[in-house]
């Protein structure tokens, strides 16, 4: 694990329900600085906490909050970046979802201890896919709840329009129903290929 | 031939958005989309190509036979007008027989090689203007990628430096006053040594402080200490070092003093702002200093442990002689500096 995914449900937290709140729950937790350093490895354990406590001081399900959490990093300005790198993805909807069995090997290119699972994409017919999500066998931390806030908010990226549905888990991975209704349902938001930062 | 195969121009534009097919005269037959786009507004086909296009390596391709001469070869070139990016490339003579096209024509196939950062900018290309094999998209995205990952990497590194630095300035500074430590004069005192400007010593000792401590307990001691480190400051000048040296020992260096005169007015002002009372709200405290001094004219250049010897020697006459008394050590030959410092350059009382 690594302190960018604190780091991301730091931002969030923030972004969505205010400083104080936030600070309360990191101070119960007692959870240092180092745990939401971006480059530095974390304890897992100290993800789940995190998910956990936020989840319960909001009266919240932790699924429901790590949907937020997935559709937050696509489409808050301050996650520009991930926005961009996942639409480097596909040039529409339908492409991005064939690039998500990449995503973890292009996560892995761009931070090389940033593990994220093994994702599958089974087309099932017309415009339907199922999407695999590998479990983490260390710990109970559920990747595929934020999958669906990031497709979710990725549809709107490229103006397409889905219903998604979180079928369950089979103890080795969660399976989401993704159905394609319309891939040109409306205008999305523009990508231009060059417009992104790049350090000299 | 049973069906008439689909026109070359027409197959190339599809899968190599790039290409070009320059007939026998020199003129464009065909052009993939993405290079029509980035000549606009000159039009592609129907220009003379090496009008529109600088052969940059090999030298010397200035006719169509050259050109045709360099099949197999690795190309470098660019557009004459508009944002000159280098392009890369090869090409293929048409087969004789002309089933392709015309015989005496060649086919290029182009790329921006390492300029497609530029180019993307610069002509607004998007993944459609790129072949399905082309990697320019999952360039941009890893240089996009490493470069989210090395601005993290860089504010990374910018805190570790301020927590370097903040827990430097720690390890030379002592925590209850924010004065430096004993570490920390020491360098201070290397450092003036090895300058040779001259400069003075001074080390205090507060007097009643032990009564204080013992008395009223660590935290009004702690206050005490506290003040005094801020009384001292606001007499000493910017450019002094003052450091607590142990308990209640401080240590300082005064550069650019090297009249005794001038160094006993600074030691009795110590005294006078040390003996004023000091309250947390319910309790008054009153403490004094003793202080020993030497000028480090005094001393061979470089000796700073003869510099602290001497101001210790000091400090010990001050004590001897009573509270709240500054003493000066110079060295026998130094002693007519002693006027200023009467009584063999020992005790006087500072108000």
């Amino acid at each position: 694990m690594n302190g960018l995914i604190n780091r991301a449900i730091a931002l969030f937290m923030r972004d969505s329900y205010g400083e104080a709140l936030w600070k309360e729950i990191v101070t119960a937790l007692d959870a240092g600085e180092a745990a939401f350093e971006p480059l530095m490895p974390c304890d897992p354990a100290v993800t789940c906490a995190l998910i956990a406590a936020s989840a319960a001081r909001l009266a919240r399900a932790p699924e429901d909050l790590l949907e937020d959490l997935g559709t937050y990093l696509v489409s808050h300005p301050r996650a520009e970046a991930v926005r961009r790198l996942l639409r480097f993805g596909g040039v529409d909807f339908a492409d991005f979802l064939h690039s998500l069995e990449d995503l973890p090997g292009r996560a892995r290119l761009a931070m090389a201890d940033l593990a994220l699972p093994e994702i599958r994409l089974h087309a099932q017919g017309p415009g339907r896919y199922r999407v695999e999500v590998g479990l983490r066998a260390a710990d109970d931390l559920r990747v595929g709840p934020v999958l669906i806030g990031v497709l979710r908010a990725m549809a709107d990226d490229y103006g397409a329009l889905v219903l998604l549905d979180h079928r369950g888990c089979d103890g080795r991975r969660e399976m989401i129903e993704v159905r394609l209704l319309d891939a040109a349902h409306a205008d999305g938001r523009a990508f231009d290929l060059g417009a992104g930062q790049v350090a000299r | 031939m049973s069906a008439p195969a689909p026109p070359l121009g027409a197959l190339l534009a599809r899968l190599c958005p790039m290409h070009l097919i320059v007939g026998p005269t020199g003129h464009v037959l065909s052009a993939g989309p993405t290079l029509v786009k980035i000549a606009a507004p000159q039009p592609l086909p129907g220009a003379r190509f090496l009008e529109m296009f600088e052969v940059l390596r090999p030298h010397g391709a200035d006719s169509m036979a050259a050109l045709a001469a360099l099949e197999g070869t690795r190309l470098r070139l660019r557009l004459r007008a508009g944002p000159r990016h280098a392009l890369k490339g090869g090409l293929c003579r048409l087969p004789p027989d002309g089933a392709l096209g015309p015989t005496g024509g060649v086919v290029l196939d182009l790329s921006f090689g390492i300029a497609v950062v530029e180019a993307v900018r610069d002509f607004g290309l998007t993944a459609a203007d790129f072949a399905a094999t082309d990697l320019a998209t999952e360039m941009l995205y890893l240089l996009e990628a490493k470069s989210v990952a090395m601005e993290e990497s860089r504010r990374l590194n910018h805190r570790l430096e301020g927590a370097r630095l903040a827990a430097q300035e720690q390890a030379l500074s002592d925590p209850l006053t924010g004065l430096r430590n004993r570490r920390a004069f020491d360098q201070a005192l290397a450092r003036f040594c090895q300058g040779g400007a001259p400069f003075a010593h001074l080390h205090l000792d507060l007097d009643f402080f032990k009564q204080v401590n013992d008395t009223h307990g660590h935290a009004a001691g702690d206050l005490v200490l506290h003040v005094a480190a801020r009384r001292m400051l606001s007499i000493l000048r910017i450019d002094d070092v003052l450091a607590r040296v142990g308990g209640d020992e401080f240590a300082m260096l005064l550069p650019g003093i090297e009249d005794a005169a001038a160094l006993g007015l600074v030691a009795q002002r110590l005294i006078a702002a040390l003996e004023e009372p000091v309250s947390d709200g319910a309790r008054q405290y009153r403490i004094s200093a003793s202080i020993g001094g030497t000028l480090s004219r005094f001393h061979a250049p470089g000796d700073g442990p003869g510099i602290v010897e001497a101001a210790d020697c000091a400090l010990y006459a001050a004590k001897r002689a009573g509270r709240g008394r500054h003493a000066l050590h110079a060295p026998p030959e130094a002693r007519p500096g002693a006027r200023e410092w009467p009584d063999q350059g020992v005790a006087t009382r500072s108000r």
